[in-house]
Formats: structure tokens, C-alpha cells, sequence
């Protein structure tokens, strides 16, 4: 079937594309617009390597059609920040040693920015004890709420690490 | 992944009118069914996109209850304070499920309509009733340590994996279904997803070309709430069973259970845990691999009923 116009405002900048509408956001960003900042690990919604944010909002890039995000805001790790200017997640990772061979990395800074947010609006998660109270921040939070990424490498304890460094907390 | 001509719907109507054609399907968040048209488990011929029609608020109902949209996300309704409030249970089986990246994409619809676990239903090289109805099923003998004990038959043994759909069960939600020749209906959760019986290809009430809108809770109810998952790591996973309970005074008032049965299994029973249990699992009929999950459930909902208890008594 023909394939479908659709613009794609990515970190700020419109990209005009003609995609079939099979092309996921994943395969849209990395092979069409060259974003190979986002990573596809599993391509089932299983690791989170993809993981971008949708209107300020954490996804798996592989398990939404490109096609259905016409003016949506996207942002992926490029648009974080730059090699000149890290955000701080980014800083926080280098210092903390948050990664291996660096292949989940993007996914879980990403998704780190998106669980300090959700925790500061008070989106509760599996291990928030008073389920009426805003959740703490905490390690035990931090962790459950980045269980949708994982790292062959097991940097887990440097995540955690970095990600408390940014929230301010003890790791 | 087999091509599919794609429109984004603008009004329910709209929606209706182009799921009207032969193999059609909505698409809402994505994240069940994408993954199976990625393995041609799914394959429609048409795709309408649902995510544009406003339906994704949460509205009080004149009977004092809520009414919520088809297309509210997961995270937002477990976020809910209402729904933390008053249906505790619901918020508390929400966030024990999938992961916060898949909870801000799938919806309440597509959350009830994800279809099971049951790994031959995903190996396309397998025999699967479920996939390929009159193909057999893979299952009954061969692995089966996560399949179903109650509500199973000869045709198919899959268990019904959404942890919302077992507090919606307990709570009594009815969902309301839209379709192309005009008269809205309501079903009960306690008929929504079927049993396989002889037809495991047919898992809910839903017609060709029907289309979810809401989904109601009646009143709040009270007493104490609590959703307990048991699976096979501490997060992100499917559950092997899970217990929805509502108590009051230490007491069993309402009980379902998830990850035993082809739907949310809900128990009539009252009386104490072990009571309650007998009567859930009078019926079932393990394989060889999955009669762990008889003790599993009885020892869940005896710690699912301290948990209640230690919550009652923090009070
Ligand atoms: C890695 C992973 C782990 C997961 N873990 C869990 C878990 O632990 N517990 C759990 O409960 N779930 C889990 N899930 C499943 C997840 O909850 C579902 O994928 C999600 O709820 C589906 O919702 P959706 O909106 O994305 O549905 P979609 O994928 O968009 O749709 C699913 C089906 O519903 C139909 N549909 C959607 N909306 C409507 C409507 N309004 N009317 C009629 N038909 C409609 C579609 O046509 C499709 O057939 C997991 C998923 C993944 C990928
Ligand atoms: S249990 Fe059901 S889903 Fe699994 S192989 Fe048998 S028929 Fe298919
Ligand atoms: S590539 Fe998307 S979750 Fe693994
Ligand atoms: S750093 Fe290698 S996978 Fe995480």
C-alpha cells in the first residue's frame, strides 16, 4: 500500500517524511532520519533500549507506528543534550560509571529523566506503600520504575547511583 | 509485517464506519497488537488509529461511580486520586503491571483485549487453536507451567494475562461497547471475556466492528483493597497468579483471581482463606507442569487477607 505523509517534530525540528505506514518511530528515527542515538534491542517492548519521549511522556519507540505521532513532540537522547553541554543525567551517568559497552544507555537516560518526573507528579508505581500518598523518592522506587529497562552488563547499582545523584538523594 | 492501509479516525463515528470493512482493526496504544502483526499472528488489512477521539477523560456518573474512556492510558488511571481513593485495588493492579514506559502507552480497551502469554500461541511453527482454530494445541502436553487450571478445555488451556481486568472483575465494571448500527450496549466484566470451550479463537463479547468506549465502576464500595502478584522476578513480568481482594474486618468480601483461568476468575465464596480457596479451586484441572499453582493461589490470597488485615489494623 502507498505510503502516507506524515511530519515528525523531533527535538524541536520538523522532519517531513513519506513512510509506509509499517515503519515504527523506532525504524523511522534511526533509519530514515539517521537518530541512531535511540536503540533497538528487542523490537518487542521487552528491554526498553528505545525509549523516547512522546509529549514530555516515556515510550518504547518500537511498539507505536511513526505514522501516529503528526504533531507529537519527540525527543530523543540527541535532543537531551550535547557532547559541549550534557544534561545533567548525562553527566551523572559518565561520573557514576552508568554503563558498560553502552548499549541500553540512551534508553535508560531517557527513561531516568521520565521516572524523576513522574515521581515529582506523583504518578505512584508497584512499590509506593500508601497508594493515596505521593510516592517517596527513594531508591526502592527508583528501582521498580526503571524495571522496564534492562542492561546485559548489569550496570544496575551505577544507574541507580547516578539517577540518586540527580534527584538529589543518598545513594 | 503484512501491509495495511492506515487512517486516523476523528470522531467515534468515523471510527465505526472504517472498522465496517472486512479486517479491520482499531489500533489504541499499540503495544499488544503491533508486537503481534510484527510476528503475522495479527494481520489486518486495515488500520484505525483510535487515539484522536477524546475519548480519554474520567467522569463522575450521576449513580456516583466512573465512567472511563476507552483511551485513558494505564498510568494515568492508576494516577488517578479517585481511582487511588476509592478503587485501591484498581490503581494497585495497574502499576504491578508492565513496565512505565508501556503503562503511559496501553489503554483501558486494548488493556482488556491483549491476548494471552501462551507461548505456543506466539511460536507461529506450533499447532494453536487460539491462532489457528482446528490446528490443535501445542500445549496440552508440552510446557505448560504458566497455563490456566480453571475455566480451561480440551481445545485450549491459556490464561487471560491483564492484571487490570481481575480488579475490574472485582469491582464489578461493566464495559460499554459502540457499534456501526447505532444502539450502545453494556456488558458485565463477568461476561466480557469468554471461556474457550470448544472456540478459543472467540475471547469476548465483542462483535466484528464493535468498539470499546468506556469502561463504568459503579459506586465505591469501600473496605479494604489490596492486589497481589505473585511472578517469576520482582518486576515487569506477567503474573503466575494474582490475587484482587476487597475485605472488610479480616474478613473476605470479594475475590478474583488472575493467571489461573482464560478470564478473570472471580469466587463466590466467603468464609475464611482456606474456605475460600476450596471453593475457587474445587474445579481445577492442573497439568503435570502447573499443579504448583493450586498451593500458590491458596497461599496468596491467605497473605493477600494479612495484607489486608495489617492495613486495617495501621488505621
Ligand atoms: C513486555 C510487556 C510486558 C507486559 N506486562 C504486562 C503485565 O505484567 N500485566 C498486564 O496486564 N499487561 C502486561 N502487558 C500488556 C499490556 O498491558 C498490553 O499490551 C496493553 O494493555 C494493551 O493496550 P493497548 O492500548 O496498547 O492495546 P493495542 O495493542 O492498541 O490493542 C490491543 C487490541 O485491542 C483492540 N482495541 C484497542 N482499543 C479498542 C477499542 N477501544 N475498541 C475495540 N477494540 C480495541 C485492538 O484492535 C487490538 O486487537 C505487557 C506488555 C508487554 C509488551
Ligand atoms: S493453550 Fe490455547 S493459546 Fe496455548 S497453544 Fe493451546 S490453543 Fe494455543
Ligand atoms: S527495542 Fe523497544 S523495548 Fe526493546
Ligand atoms: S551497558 Fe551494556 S547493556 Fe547496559
Amino acid at each position: 500500500m502507498s505510503d502516507l505523509f506524515v511530519t515528525l517534530r523531533i527535538n524541536g525540528t520538523d522532519h517531513a517524511l513519506s513512510l509506509d505506514p509499517r515503519v515504527t518511530l523506532l525504524d523511522a528515527l534511526r533509519e530514515h532520519l539517521h537518530f541512531t542515538g535511540t536503540k533497538k534491542g528487542c523490537d518487542q517492548g521487552q528491554c526498553g533500549a528505545c525509549t523516547v519521549l512522546v509529549n514530555g511522556r516515556r515510550i518504547n519507540s518500537c511498539l507505536t507506528l511513526a505514522v501516529m505521532h503528526e504533531g507529537d513532540e519527540i525527543q530523543t537522547i540527541e535532543g537531551l543534550g550535547t557532547p559541549e553541554h550534557l544534561h545533567p543525567m548525562q553527566q551523572a551517568f559518565l561520573e557514576r560509571d552508568g554503563y558498560q559497552c553502552g548499549y541500553c544507555t540512551p534508553g535508560q537516560i531517557m527513561s531516568a529523566v521520565a521516572v524523576l518526573d513522574e515521581i515529582e507528579r506523583g504518578v505512584p508505581s508497584h512499590v509506593t506503600h500508601d497508594i493515596g500518598a505521593p510516592p517517596p523518592l527513594s531508591d526502592e522506587e527508583v528501582r521498580e520504575r526503571m524495571s522496564g529497562n534492562l542492561c546485559r552488563c548489569s550496570a544496575y547499582p551505577n544507574i541507580i547511583a547516578a539517577i540518586r545523584d540527580v534527584s538529589g538523594g543518598a545513594a | 509485517m503484512k501491509a495495511f492501509s492506515y487512517d486516523r479516525a476523528g470522531s467515534v463515528n468515523e471510527a465505526l464506519q472504517l472498522a465496517a470493512r472486512p479486517d479491520a482493526k482499531f489500533i489504541a496504544g499499540g503495544t499488544n497488537l503491533l508486537d503481534l502483526m510484527k510476528l503475522g499472528i495479527e494481520a489486518p488489512v486495515h488500520l484505525v488509529d483510535i487515539n484522536r477521539l477524546g475519548l480519554d477523560t474520567i467522569e463522575p456518573t450521576a449513580e456516583g461511580g466512573l465512567r472511563i474512556g476507552a483511551l485513558v492510558r494505564n498510568a494515568d488511571l492508576a494516577a488517578d486520586m479517585r481511582i487511588r481513593r476509592d478503587y485501591a485495588v484498581l490503581a494497585r493492579a495497574l502499576v504491578s503491571g508492565a513496565s512505565g514506559q508501556l503503562r503511559n502507552k496501553a489503554t483501558t480497551a486494548g488493556n482488556l483485549l491483549q491476548r494471552t502469554r501462551c507461548p505456543y500461541f506466539y511460536n507461529t511453527d506450533m499447532p494453536c487453536n487460539k491462532r489457528r482454530p482446528g490446528s490443535g494445541c501445542a500445549a496440552i502436553g508440552g510446557l505448560s507451567h504458566n497455563l490456566g487450571v480453571l475455566g480451561i478445555s480440551d481445545a485450549c488451556i491459556a490464561t487471560h494475562p491483564s492484571d487490570m481486568a481481575v480488579a475490574l472483575r472485582v469491582l464489578d465494571a461493566t464495559v460499554e461497547i459502540a457499534g456501526a448500527r447505532g444502539a450502545a450496549r453494556t456488558v458485565p466484566m463477568a461476561d466480557f471475556h469468554r471461556l474457550p470451550g470448544e472456540t478459543p479463537h472467540l475471547e469476548t463479547a465483542l462483535r466484528e466492528g464493535e468498539m470499546i468506549v468506556a469502561v463504568t465502576l459503579p459506586p465505591p464500595m469501600g473496605g479494604t483493597q489490596i492486589y497481589r502478584k505473585v511472578r517469576e522476578r520482582a518486576s515487569y513480568a506477567f503474573a503466575t497468579v494474582s490475587v484482587a481482594l476487597v475485605a472488610r474486618e479480616g474478613r473476605i468480601e470479594r475475590v478474583a483471581f488472575g493467571g489461573l483461568a482464560p478470564k478473570p476468575w472471580r469466587v463466590d465464596a466467603n468464609g475464611s482463606a482456606g474456605e475460600v480457596a476450596d471453593a475457587a479451586l474445587a474445579g481445577a484441572r492442573p497439568t503435570p507442569d502447573n499443579g504448583y499453582k493450586l498451593d500458590l493461589a491458596r497461599r496468596t490470597l491467605a497473605a493477600a487477607l494479612a495484607d489486608a488485615v495489617r492495613l486495617e489494623a495501621g488505621r
